[in-house]
């Protein structure tokens, strides 16, 4: 049993990675004020463009870095019409998800049948090879490890520098920050462009890391995840964490359940994590004042310097 | 660099202007596309916009795929007016069908006439009751509706899943998960013959007009409106913040309850795994394209279903893949939200002062 | 203009995968015209690969005298009426609805064109030109089992199955009285991940298996999720509906596949000769509806000579996966000795056989 809880913990991390990642790039854009629900088409763009060049290249590196940079410049595109052309920021991310869906199965159609070598988990010798905490630490693949590494990275930025102090004054209250002479659409833009490398990392992550294949739609709804995650989590960065392991055990708890023999309807296992999230955000959010706190004032509001 | 100053009023020229000149952007961009896809691009847009709505029959299919987007949009535009979002209009929609489909199979067997208005009753109560359940958790517990509501989703269509699985499962069909067919009395009665058309069109019609009345002429969609708009103003003046949030959601929901009656009395006629094509996220972005205002949402709604038609016609008649249709869909809306930056800002050539990058 | 530049980049980067959709037609004098609706996108792998690469292999097979097209990725619900009216509209003469979920729209369609052909997979309502295909999957599954139960070690093998529809479980029971025949200590856990395709659900249901104990892995889901977990985690795995040995080298021992090639040509055939008759085909690995992929260099030839043999006997009828006797995981006798299951017993099967572990969920 204890062999099998490490294995579950481990396997809960490798589920939980790309949740992670996206939901991350997500929580900054929303600090800064902006709203983008585009992240499922993000991802599948990234996905996508990881996987094709991978193939081409026989590089996964060349391909991650492919993945990131075919989601930021999805979330340029989300970014030239709803800050520079000011349009509804839910909508224009709905329409980015519904683009990014068609794109990639658009591009990708040539592609379903090509393999590439999986990113590989890090072997680090004698470490790997400890009783537990081998499996438990030392071998996770290594978008894993960086997935860690980036929440600490921008829970620190956010917290600790100069820079994630104006992201934040940009997302609560713009106009002041654009009266203290800051360019309020210029981070805004950063931000975004953040959220969209972090979605087309997560996507890489499931095209050539998790399920190591390309086909259409492949991410089921992970995007949409990772936007409940944010809120979840209260927009602060371990929490994401947090939120998307939980997630990835609830989904987990459910196959183990079943694989033991458990007489219940499949279904209803199903709707256990997302009932679960619903619980537990109801129970945080219970804290009002704490919500307020933490939701970025503007979230979702154009902004333009004129008005 | 381009730069928008803004105007004093919006523009009434823009407000009709702009969607053309989105249409022109994007047959332009579907133009280049297909020529760049060694199709011709006369005959690619021909398919996608012509042919599907050439036949008597294509016209009602239009208008079939239409009215649920229609329906759901109204509902969701009016929440959307008091900042309420709604976005599991989707699991709203299952809610509605499974309350219906689930009256239809009670009552299976009886001759009376009541009982397609008892769906569309359920359908309605099953819809509000599945909005019923952000909205509670949002005035109670603070519970962001945007999550909420999509968990939701997901939880109604796992539920139709189970029990079309299950519990009412058709009895003579082998076990295979598919309720058995309603009766006649449980089905929308065609208004165009050679069509699929039903009377649904003509409900969608009558809650559309409904809709541009609550909204511009009853104090409750008047106060919805200022809240949405000025939600400080609305607070010193006296609205009930959580009024308009059940309200919103609960507008909503019937709307989508309703559409998912529409759906299973209508072109499907019996319950199935799942009863929507994803008509409740498709109908946020016709709510939008439409300006949030119920005509609009009729002629986005319209718009969207022949998107949909155009990429089958467009997969028959010139062997492109399904997926063009979600790429030329994205690609129409944002022209459609980007080109509505007319009607409130001008464009100016040319950088001066604090210009916007 | 900054979002035109991106969106034309992105535009020319697809007309670059352009070549690989061009569709292979021949122009031909009276060729029959045939039409296609399947429910998701063709992919590389799965259901709808397989009817897809069937519906090549006949227009090549009638090269000249049939042309073909088909729809994609059309969803079960209000939708496949309309698809399956487009295509006889548009003067096609035979249409192939590959969907269970497609019967209804199929014989709503089939109305209103008496004089085009349709052919409904895996449905059981026919009519005048209305007929029905389907093939005995499960005839596949025991002889994968056999294979399975004899490559174990653990004595565990792991089932990622999506919904417990009674073509599920026929094959579940089949994989485990297969494995049961080879090794009576042979186990078979089902995990249900309640959705037909979602690669990552079906990762961690198979990685799930693993870590209890299952060194053998089966799906009846769409993806190669898998069998590329069980490459992955160094187990064996048996692919179901395409051979996916380019997803797990090493891992998958062999496959269940599904081959319609032949029966399409035939049908296609007998239309052009004026022969067709609505029918109700059930073929099972006889009628090569059924075809087990190429072994993998790893299991024994004692092993394949087993399968090879059962594959033999259920051909001549001297096998049936489910002959009595018969008993369920609760121990209740279903099949009696001597007897062997109604293929309308087997349509309805709600029960698991010994050897499987849980029970069928009802969901009442």
């Amino acid at each position: 049993m204890g062999a099998t809880l490490v294995q579950v913990i481990a396997l809960t991390l490798a589920a939980g990675t790309p949740l992670v990642i996206a939901a991350l790039g997500e929580l900054v854009v929303e600090r800064s004020g902006v709203l983008n629900l585009g992240v499922e088409g993000m991802m599948l763009i990234g996905a996508v463009a990881a996987f094709i060049v991978t193939v081409h290249t026989h590089s996964s590196w060349l391909g991650v870095a492919a993945g990131i940079g075919a989601g930021a410049a999805m979330a340029l595109v989300f970014g030239v019409i709803t800050l520079t052309l000011m349009a509804n920021q839910v909508a224009t991310g709905l329409a980015l998800s519904l683009f990014g869906v068609g794109l990639s199965a658009f591009v990708g159609l040539p592609y379903v049948a090509a393999v590439v070598e999986p990113i590989k988990a890090v072997d680090l010798g004698l470490l790997s090879t400890l009783p537990i905490a081998g499996a438990l630490l030392f071998s996770h693949n290594p978008l894993v490890y960086a997935s860690v590494a980036l929440v600490a990275a921008v829970h620190w930025f956010l917290q600790r520098t100069r820079a994630g102090l104006i992201v934040r004054a940009v997302g609560e209250s713009p106009q002041s920050a654009h009266a203290i002479g800051y360019r309020v659409i210029a981070i805004r833009y950063a931000a975004v462009l953040f959220g969209g490398g972090c979605a087309g990392l997560a996507g890489a992550y499931l095209s050539l890391a998790f399920t190591p294949l390309w086909t259409e739609g492949m991410t089921a709804g992970r995007g949409w995840i990772a936007l409940a995650l944010v809120v979840f989590a209260t927009w602060k960065p371990w929490r994401v964490l947090a939120g998307a392991w939980l997630f990835g055990a609830v989904t987990l708890a459910q196959f183990q359940a079943q694989a033991a023999g458990i007489d219940m309807p499949s279904q209803i296992l199903s709707m256990l994590p997302y009932a679960a999230t619903i619980v537990v955000l109801a129970l945080i959010s219970r804290d009002a004042t704490a919500i307020r706190r933490n939701s970025p004032a503007s979230l979702g509001k154009p902004f333009h310097p004129d008005t | 660099m381009l730069r928008l100053e803004a105007r004093r009023a919006p523009s009434p020229t823009a407000k009709w202007l702009s969607p053309l000149i989105a249409i022109v952007a994007m047959m332009a961009c579907g133009f280049a596309l297909f020529w760049v896809l060694g199709k011709d691009p006369v005959a690619a847009l021909r398919a996608f916009f012509i042919d599907p709505i050439a036949t008597r029959y294509g016209i009602g299919e239009l208008l079939l795929k239409a009215s649920p987007l229609a329906l759901i949009g109204t509902g969701l535009a009016i929440g959307y007016r008091a900042n309420v979002w709604n976005i599991g209009a989707e699991g709203q929609l299952a809610a509605g069908a499974i309350a219906g489909g689930g009256v239809a199979l009670w009552l299976d067997g009886t001759q009376s006439a009541w009982v397609l208005p008892a769906m569309f009753v359920a359908g309605a109560l099953g819809g509000m009751a599945w909005a019923a359940i952000p909205a509670w958790l949002r005035t109670r517990c603070n519970a962001n509706e945007i999550l909420t509501s999509l968990m939701l989703v997901y939880i109604a269509t796992l539920l139709l899943s189970l029990l079309v699985h299950g519990a009412w499962r058709d009895p003579e069909g082998f076990n295979f998960p598919q309720s058995r067919m309603f009766a006649a009395n449980a089905l929308l009665p065609n208004i165009l013959e050679g069509t699929r058309l039903n009377a649904g069109a003509a409900l969608t019609l009558a809650v559309v007009a409904a809709a541009w009345f609550f909204t511009q002429r009853s104090f409750a969609g008047f106060e919805m409106r200022v809240a949405g708009l000025a939600p400080d103003a609305a607070r010193y003046a006296g609205v009930s913040a959580p009024r308009m949030i059940w309200l919103g959601m609960l507008i909503g929901g019937a709307c989508a309850g309703l559409a998912g009656v529409g759906e299973i009395a209508g072109p499907i006629g019996q319950l199935l795994p799942s009863v929507s094509p994803g008509y409740g996220f498709a109908a946020i972005i016709v709510a939008f394209v439409g300006r949030l205002h119920p005509l609009g949402v009729l002629l986005a709604s319209l718009l969207m279903s022949l998107l949909y038609l155009g990429g089958e016609s467009a997969q028959i008649e010139l062997n492109l893949p399904s997926s063009v249709t979600g790429l030329f869909q994205g690609t129409l809306l944002f022209f459609l939200l980007a080109a509505d930056v007319l009607i409130h800002y001008r464009v100016r050539i040319g950088a001066r002062g604090t210009a916007v990058p | 203009m900054n979002h035109r530049n991106t969106l034309l980049a992105l535009f020319t980067g697809a007309a670059v995968a352009m070549p690989a959709l061009a569709p292979a037609q021949t122009p031909v004098a009276t060729p029959l015209k045939i039409g296609f609706v399947y429910v998701s996108p063709v992919g590389d792998a799965g259901w709808t690969s397989q009817h897809d690469m069937a519906r090549k292999a006949m227009q090549q097979a009638l090269a000249g005298k049939v042309v073909t097209q088909f729809v994609e990725n059309v969803p079960e619900g209000p939708d496949a009426e309309r698809v399956i009216r487009e295509l006889a509209q548009k003067g096609n003469q035979l249409i192939f609805t590959t969907s269970f979920g497609f019967m209804n729209p199929t014989l709503k369609v089939a109305q209103q064109f008496p004089n085009v052909k349709f052919e409904h997979a895996t449905g059981y309502k026919t009519a005048a030109n209305v007929g029905t295909y389907n093939a005995r999957f499960y005839e596949g599954r025991y002889l994968a089992g056999i294979v399975a139960g004899r490559m174990t070690k653990s004595n565990v093998a792991g089932y990622v199955a999506a919904f417990p529809i009674p073509e599920v479980v026929m094959g579940i029971n089949a994989f485990a009285r297969g494995m049961r025949s080879v090794n009576p200590k042979a186990e078979v856990k089902v995990v249900w991940t309640s959705s037909w395709y979602d690669p990552g659900k079906e990762r961690q249901a198979s990685e799930t298996l693993v870590s209890q104990g299952a060194d053998v892995l089966t799906h009846h889901t769409d993806s190669t999720a898998t069998v590329q977990a069980a490459e992955a985690k160094q187990v064996y795995a048996i692919a179901y509906h395409s051979d996916m040995s380019k997803y797990g080298p090493h891992a998958q021992l062999t496959a269940v596949t599904h081959v319609w090639d032949a029966y399409y040509t035939r049908v296609a055939q007998s239309v052009l000769d004026g022969k067709w008759k609505p029918d109700h085909v059930w073929g099972g690995i006889k009628d090569g509806m059924i075809r087990m992929a190429p072994f993998n260099a790893v299991v024994p030839k004692d092993v394949q000579d087993a399968m090879l043999k059962a594959q033999a006997d259920i051909v001549s009828g001297k096998l049936h996966p489910f002959m009595g006797p018969v008993k369920d995981n609760e121990g209740k006798l279903r099949i009696a000795a001597g007897t062997t299951i109604s293929d309308e017993a087997l349509n309805k099967m709600d029960y698991y056989v010994e050897g499987v572990q849980g029970k069928v969920p009802s969901g009442k």
